[in-house]
């Protein structure tokens, strides 16, 4: 689709005492495409992903924003520039009912009275969550502890659109959900990418993956091993990749793969 | 699941809907039918039930413990339903129901403070010393407690600063500005240092838990003991300090607002009330937001309305006992007080974004302090508006003991404000908990001491069982109703 990165990173390393987790790892988001980020157990893509939203500084190596340098030391400087973490997790707060959740840390307030504005915050709630075509939340001022799995995604994806992030993050959006709601989740994200933004995929489900991404970053040990497109590989070369870090012609040379390990 | 489907079925079947008949509904209106809610009483009652059901009792457990006391009691003893034992009432319940409400903002973040009674003592004590002493706190503590004091007061104030709590750090800055200048024994300044000392031990008590580290429960359950001892040191030989000849203190629990006063107030309270619910009701429906029926609306307000006409009328009957003696009559001035707690509190934290952010830490800190709100900050905050009415509690206690005991704020205080919040509904797991808690939990609390007492023959006992037995009770409906809702 679009040809120059909205989000790129450059040569980023990152330890954590002694224990070098990211070796030079070069990363792009494209504007409208899903990426997939995928690898194994420790291969470093919460890591990279923490550094991206600014939990974790980065040890040497350049964010590219929208074409520009740019330096991200908390996680508002990420939220600033547009950079949207959905956590595994969730963080969402059980006790706050959907809309209180979406403005959470960034509630609207009546001008004069510095009273919060419920109104407007309801209206756009609903509209947010109306623009993803999401059909399965009854109220919008249900409380977030009797929401579903499915749910409970859909709503912390919304409050990631909500505040018109060019990038969203989601970190196994889809790793506790049963089939249905999988469904609703790909959909989802499908539709965030459609609507013009740059989408990173984090996931263990390589059917979830080869579905919705337009492009796979396989992290072994620390190192890309490829960029691709998903049209480009088989399911089982992504496979290789992760466990191996390379296939055929494609991934890390041998001896930089024997060399990480 | 299968409620809320038949829920949307229900409110889709609602006529007073828009899109009409005919038209296929519009897709905002399918998706969130849930939002234009129930339309009468009978869709409200069943919204009502699901949510009990689904583990928030409410104010149930409060308002079901206050019919059975009120009941067996008037069974006990044919004084316990006279105007005089309401006004006492009233004057056992505010000190706890205004610790209570300190207590609220403590516990929405899932936190405990077992300070609270000695330290509402402590406010108190200094508050004694200053109208007793001609304002002169250095005289009657010696130079040693006065530094130390002056010390504390200090770092109240350097964390307060810290952690970007203005209003804090002016109360105990001002406070500090008191306790040097040595401005006599005026009650109204006394009654300020009182609360600023709170605010100054709030803030260190906050810093302890948000910043050290050291549970709530293990530093506030040290300054618990600590306080009782600073206070013994504040009176020193002198022993119990009598406040009696203090206006405005005194007046909190014994004297009374006048008759007329006491109904434009009714008026005033009631009216703005009214006024503010319907025009919600009204305004967020003709904008199709999600909004009670007016109807519901209409009921609340008449009930209220009722319950506090009697109320006002009952205590501005003459409850003198000696058919000879003056008149006593009028609410005691602790009511008034209450109320407006009750709705400046419950406003700051509903319509607040600091109050949103209590009750986001309080439910679930990771998620606050990823949304960009800073944690500690909130702690240290609630700590230190909890310390400000645990001092205004201390006054109200002295006002209503007519003095400064040297045992104030120990015993049974904090027991009995824990309970008051956990009977009125207030969450001992964070998240959950608002300032009518206090207030509903405080009257059944205050009512079985009260009610037991009235009766000459029952075995003291029996208070600290029935109490002790209504705590578990309401803790078990808070437990089983968190279960409830997290399945």
């Amino acid at each position: 689709m679009a040809d120059a990165p909205i989000l790129a990173l450059r040569g980023i390393n990152k330890s954590f005492g002694a224990v070098q987790v990211l070796h030079d790892v070069d990363f792009n988001v494209f504007p409208g495409e899903v990426m997939a980020l995928v690898g194994d157990n420790g291969a470093g893509k919460s890591t990279l992903v923490k550094c991206v939203g600014g939990i974790h500084p980065i040890d040497s190596g350049m964010i590219e924003f929208d074409g520009k340098t740019v330096t991200i030391h908390g996680p508002r400087d990420a939220a600033a520039l547009g950079i949207e973490i959905v956590y595994q997790d969730l963080a969402l707060c059980d006790n706050l009912d959907i809309v209180e959740n979406m403005f959470l840390g960034r509630e609207l307030r009546h001008r004069f009275t510095r009273k919060l504005d419920e109104a407007t915050m309801e209206r756009r709630a609903r509209d947010t969550l109306t623009s993803l075509s999401v059909r399965t939340v009854k109220s919008v001022r249900q409380v977030v502890a009797r929401l579903s799995g499915g749910q409970r995604q859909t709503v912390a994806i919304a409050k990631a659109v909500l505040w018109n992030n060019k990038v969203v993050l989601l970190d196994e959006p889809t790793a506790a959900l049963g089939v249905a709601q999988t469904r609703q989740v790909l959909d989802l994200v499908r539709r965030l990418a459609d609507n013009g933004l740059g989408v990173v995929l984090i996931s263990h489900n390589m059917n979830d993956v080869m579905e919705v991404a337009d492009r796979i970053t396989t992290l072994y040990l620390g190192r890309v091993a490829a960029e691709v497109k998903a049209a480009d590989v088989s399911y089982s070369q992504v496979v290789e990749l992760i466990t191996a870090g390379r296939t055929g012609d494609i991934g890390l040379q041998p001896a930089t793969a024997a060399e990480s390990a | 699941m299968t409620t809320s489907d038949k829920d949307t079925e229900r409110a889709v079947s609602v006529p007073e809907k828009p899109g009409a008949p005919g038209t296929t509904p519009s897709h905002d209106a399918v998706t969130f039918s849930g939002d234009i809610g129930a339309t009468n009483l009978r869709e409200a009652a069943h919204s009502y039930i699901a949510k009990v059901r689904g583990g928030d009792p409410g104010a149930l457990p409060a308002l079901f413990g206050l019919v059975v006391l009120v009941i067996s009691f008037s069974q006990l003893s044919t004084h316990f339903l006279t105007v005089g034992n309401l006004a006492n009432l009233t004057g056992q319940a505010g000190p706890t129901i205004i610790i209570a409400m300190g207590l609220v903002f403590v516990l929405l973040l899932g936190e405990i403070d077992l300070s609270a009674g000695t330290a509402g003592g402590l406010c108190a004590a200094t508050m004694a010393i200053v109208l007793t002493k001609n304002g002169d706190l250095h005289a009657q503590l010696g130079g040693g407690t006065y530094g130390a004091a002056c010390l504390a007061m200090f770092c109240g104030l350097v964390i307060a600063v810290w952690q970007r709590l203005w209003l804090a750090a002016a109360t105990v800055a001002l406070g500090m500005v008191v306790m040097f200048t040595h401005l006599g024994a005026h009650v109204w300044i006394g009654m300020f240092l009182a609360i600023a000392t709170g605010v100054g031990i709030g803030c260190i008590v906050g810093w302890l838990v948000a910043n050290v580290g050291i549970p709530s429960f293990v530093v506030t359950l040290a300054f618990f003991l600590a306080w009782q001892g600073v206070i013994l040191q504040y009176e020193g030989k002198g022993g119990a300090i009598n406040i009696g000849p203090f206006y405005p203190v005194i007046a909190i629990a014994h004297r009374n607002v006048n008759d007329i006063v006491g109904w434009i107030m009714y008026l005033v309270a009631i009216g703005g009330y009214a006024l503010v619910t319907i025009t919600r009701s009204v305004r967020r429906r003709s904008q199709l937001l999600s909004a009670e029926p007016l109807s519901l609306v209409y009921w609340r307000i008449a009930v209220l309305a009722v319950v506090g006409a009697g109320i006002v009328y009952l205590l501005n009957q003459n409850r003198q006992p000696n058919s000879e003696g003056t008149a006593i009559e009028g609410m005691p001035w602790v009511v008034p007080l209450i109320i407006v707690l009750l709705v400046g509190l419950t406003l700051l934290l509903t319509k607040t974004r600091f109050g949103r952010h209590l009750y986001a830490v309080g439910g679930n800190p990771e998620a606050a302090r990823r949304a960009g709100i800073d944690v500690r900050r909130m702690r240290v905050a609630a700590f230190a508006i909890a310390g400000a009415l645990f001092g205004l509690g201390g006054i109200t206690l002295a006002s209503y003991t007519g003095g400064v005991p040297l045992d104030i704020g120990g015993g049974n205080t904090l027991l009995y404000a824990v309970a008051a919040a956990v009977v009125g509904g207030t969450s001992l797991f964070g998240g959950r908990g608002r300032i009518r808690d206090a207030v509903l939990g405080g009257v059944v609390i205050a009512m079985i001491p009260n009610g037991l007492l009235l009766k000459a023959n029952v075995n003291a006992a029996f208070q600290y069982i029935i109490t002790g037995g209504f705590l578990l009770l309401a803790a078990s409906v808070d437990a089983i109703g968190r279960r409830r809702q997290s399945t």
